[in-house]
Order: structure tokens, then sequence, then C-alpha cells
């Protein structure tokens, strides 16, 4: 046949073909398939259903938000965080504004501080229940996206409350934020907390019992600690492979420091260490959301207001734990009112570039799992 | 960054992780199962799904308090939050007056060039507001305009039904009688 004699595409390493008994192929997998969530194309070649290689190609929704930046001023700029992974806007909007907090040299108030603590540790919790839901399904288990998705509504809720979206905020500003929550607020995430609780019980009756969701998370995906360090991932995905560091623990920001939580850490590095650790990051940021509701103060949610916000000449530098890794920030500035350069570096990509490591010698379906199991946002790697 | 002390002193790794990487080096030849872990796999597996089903069964049988909402039919009952971002309208009171001074600090805020304010000189030589375009086709929702607003003359709709078959339809004139254009 013919098709021993295709060429390699780009990005492959070379093959021996000669020595292969059976038909190599290649096959492209998205860049429209449900299974990648979003558009990202990985190329694969295939022996038979098993994964030989992997090949990322990447730029589907870049929209050059890093150039973009450049001719936007600071406060502009924070709405365009949102859009780089859109499953963690607050935490993206924070890493900003610290970043342009560390320029101005400006702090931000106790109440302020809270607020941004707690949105950031509900929407990480909002980030995984997606994750979650999404997970199952991509395995075939609809009943969890709709599980899911029901406890992942009631945070959104809030979210819509305090800032008017449910996507994309916009709601952290330098100093603190644009507006503080409404007195319903506290209430509201009682209730939260309270049926989350439970519902991390069903969680664990639904899929993380569930011998048929073990038997295809165990063993798959192994991304060994070296291998996790060597490609720079970050996150679950880092810790799932038996490191432990959080950026939230390790290098804290904001008022981290303050609450009590744990880091989990997973065993061998395969699909279900980073499922486990998900799962317990969940129980622990609804942790350090209770603390915070204990001790949530009064007073001022936001510094004084600049009217244009001109950073001294200089380069900043901020990171933050999003739901996927660490997000950093580099921020150089000359003095006027819009930076002169921004570089995000963003978790996904680190993560992403591991596949082929994964990946190779499994199924085409436990590429599915891999790729769910990275919890990949597509335009937070395209940038 | 990450340093080599702090990986040292928490890495929890593992033979474990040694054996899958050697497992899958050597899965093509799989040892068979015997008859009796074969069975009780599928026992095992069987239950564990049972186990699911019960907790959905439960949720059949006993549905709660239901969080879904029919969608068209309750636009008449459903109400946004107060601070739910539609789209820009500019208040108007009774008499069809705004308090829009055509200052410009929103179309200054806008990230996206999506408003544009013209000023105009009304017969006593003063400057006016002569028309507010305000292009939704444009707009990110980012509330900028509205925080930076002096006067408070433009507030966030709760309008979210935005859809148009046109570009050009979801372009308006916001300073008319009702502030929607």
């Amino acid at each position: 046949m013919e098709i021993n004699h295709l060429q390699a595409p780009p990005g492959f390493t070379d093959t021996a073909a000669a020595e292969a008994t059976t038909e190599e192929y290649y096959l492209n997998m998205g860049p429209q398939h449900p299974g990648t969530h979003g558009v990202l194309r990985l190329v694969l070649r295939l022996d038979g259903e098993n994964v030989q290689e992997v090949v990322p190609h990447l730029g589907y929704v870049h929209r050059a938000i890093e150039k973009m930046a450049e001719n936007q001023t600071y406060l502009q700029n924070i709405h365009l965080t949102d859009r780089l992974d859109y499953l963690s806007s607050f935490m993206n909007n924070l890493g900003l504004c610290m970043a342009i907090e560390k320029g101005l040299g400006i702090g931000v108030p106790e109440r302020g501080e809270y607020i941004r603590v707690m949105l950031c540790e509900l929407q990480r919790i909002q980030s995984h229940l997606l994750w979650w839901g999404v997970l199952g399904m991509d395995m075939g288990a609809v009943t969890a996206f709709l599980y899911g998705f029901k406890e992942r509504e009631m945070i959104t809720d809030i979210f819509e409350e305090v800032c008017g979206n449910r996507l994309t905020m916009n709601f952290f500003r330098p100093g603190g934020s644009s507006a503080d929550v409404p007195d319903t607020f506290l209430p509201r995430v009682a209730t939260v907390i309270e049926r989350l609780k439970r519902a991390l019980d069903e969680y664990q009756t639904l899929l993380t019992d569930n011998i048929i969701f073990q038997e295809r998370t165990r063993g798959i995906g192994v991304l060994s600690r070296e291998k996790a360090l060597s490609y720079g991932c970050t996150g679950p995905v880092l810790r799932g492979s038996g490191v432990q560091y959080d950026g939230r623990k390790n290098n804290p920001y904001s008022i981290y420091e303050r609450f009590d939580f744990e880091v989990p850490v997973g065993q061998g590095g395969d699909s279900f260490d980073r499922y486990l650790v998900r799962m317990e990051e969940m129980a622990q940021s609804i942790k350090i959301v209770q603390q915070a509701m204990e001790t949530f103060p009064t007073g001022p949610y936001r510094s004084k207001e600049f009217s244009k916000y001109r950073i001294p000449t200089g380069s900043y530098f901020s990171q933050v734990e999003t739901a996927r890794g660490l997000l950093g920030i580099y921020m150089v500035a000359d003095g006027t009112a819009k930076p002169y350069r921004l570089k995000y570096r963003s978790p996904s990509f680190s993560n992403l570039s591991a596949i082929n490591e994964m990946a190779v010698g499994y199924k085409i379906a436990d590429l599915i799992t891999i790729i769910s199991t990275l919890d990949l946002v597509i335009p937070d790697i395209d940038r | 960054m990450i340093e080599e002390s702090i990986i040292k002193k928490h890495t929890v790794l593992s033979e474990h992780a040694a054996e899958l990487l050697q497992s899958r080096q050597s899965s093509t030849v799989k040892p068979g199962l015997s008859l009796s872990q074969y069975l009780y796999k599928i026992g095992s597996g069987f239950y564990s799904l049972l186990k699911g089903m019960k907790l959905t069964g439960s949720y059949f049988v006993n549905p709660g308090k239901i969080v879904t909402q029919p969608y068209p039919e309750n636009r008449e009952t459903l109400k946004m939050f107060p601070r739910f971002r539609g789209r820009v309208i500019m208040v108007h009171d009774e008499d069809g007056e705004h308090s829009c001074t055509a200052c410009g600090l929103c179309e200054k805020a806008c990230p996206n060039g999506t408003i544009s304010v013209h000023a105009t000189r009304n017969i006593a030589g003063r400057k006016v507001l002569g028309r507010y375009v305000y292009r939704l086709n444009q707009c990110t929702q980012c509330n900028l305009c509205i925080e930076v607003c002096p006067f408070d003359a433009i507030r966030m709709g709760h309008d979210f039904e935005l859809a148009a078959y046109d570009r050009d339809s979801l372009i308006f004139i916001l300073n008319n009688k009702e502030g929607r254009g």
C-alpha cells in the first residue's frame, strides 16, 4: 500500500518504519474534537490503536493578547487576562493586579484581600467541578457531567451576583476589587459550602469508587517526577507526580500564609493520582473558604483609586497558583500608562508539552483520559 | 522557581511510579487472569456501578430543589441580579433627560472602541451630547465605562437576549428617549 511511503508530518521524530511489523499511520485528532476541549490539534502516529507519538499543533485561538497588551492601559489589560484561562479569570485578574501593585507600591486593605482569596478559592472549586464533570463525560459517564454542573451553577450564581458576569469577571483592580461584595455574599457562600461537602461524598460514590473508572485511570498516563519537573509542569499535574509544590504554600501571595490547608500529593503520577489530587484540592479549598468566612473583616475593600495608573520604569513579576498551575506575569513598564511588554507564563502550555511523554504506549481512548486529566484550557495555551 | 531542597524535602516518590513505568514497558505480555479473578472483577465492577445507581436513583425518586430553570417559559419571572452585565444603556428620567455631559471618559476607558461620544453645541453655545454611539458587537461587558462615569449617566442593562441576524443592528444610539437605542 502507498500509505507506507507517506512522509512523516512535521514535528515527528525519525521513525524506523522498516522494523515495524505492523503498518503505522498518522491521524489528526482535532481541531474539532470533543475530547480535546477546544481547538487543539494533535497529530498522532498510530500502530493500530496504540499511540506511538503525539505532536500537538497550537495557535488556532491565538489572539495575540500579549501584543494587544502593549496598546492598552493597565486597567484595560485586566479584562484581557479573563480571556487567558477563562475558568480561572479571578486568579488571572489577581496575578496582573499584584504585578501592578508591585509597580505602584500600593497595598490592599484587609477586606479586599479576604474578598480576593475567597473568590479565588471558590473559583478553584468551580473550575475543578467543571473538570470533574467533563472527565466523567470524556470517559462515557454523562451522569458526572450533570452532577458536577449542578454544584458549579451554585458557585457561578455567587459570581454573577458579586460582579455581574459568570465567566469573564474583570473584577479585581489594583488595590482591591472594583466593588464590595453584596450583603448576601456570606450566607450564599455558607450554603454552597454545606452543599459541596455533601457533594464531594457523592462524587466519591459516583466516580472515584467506581471500579470501571479506576481501571481506566490507574496506571494510565504515567508522568514521572523528573519528567514533570523538566517539562515545567505545575499545579495538580506536578503534584500528581509526587512533587509537593504549590504557589500558595511555597511562595505565598495575598494572605494565603494565614490559612491552614494542606497540599495533596500523588504517589505515582498516573491519571488516577492527578484525579485524586484535584478532588482533595477541592476539599482543601473549602477549608480555606471556611476559615476566611469566620474572620471576614469589615472596612474598605479597595485602597486609594488613581485616576491614571502610571507605573515607574522597571520590570515586575508576580505569580499566582491558578486551578491549572502557576501563572507568571512579567511586566516591563516604561513610565507611561501602558505596559512596554507583558508576558504571561501560562500553566496549560507547559502541562500540554508533557503529553507525548504520557501518552506513548497507550490506546487512543486512554489519550482522551490523559488530555482530560491534564485539564487543558486551549485559550490559555495559545493566548 | 522550585528549589532542589524543597523538592527533596517534599517528594514522596515512590517505587510505585517506577513499577508503573516498568509495567507499561512490558505491557505487551500481560499475565492472563484466572477465572476466579475474572469473575471477581466483573462482580466488583457491577457492585460499584450499582452503588452509583443507588445515588442517582435516590435523586430520581426524590428530586428535592430543582436547580435548573425552564428558560423560555420563565421569561416573565426571570430576574437578573442587580449587578448583571447585559449591555450598556443610558439612564433617562421621566422627562426623557439624561445626565451625560459628553465628557468622553467612557470612550477613553473602553478597551475595544465600543463607545463613540459625539459632542455638539446647543443654542447657548454650551457643549452637550450630540450622539452616543454604542457598538454592542465589539463590547466585552467589562464594566470599565460604567465605573469611570462620574455622573452615573450610563449603566448596565439587564437584557440578555442580545442576538441579532445583522451586525449593523447591534450599533445603538443611546441618547434617545428610552436610552436603549
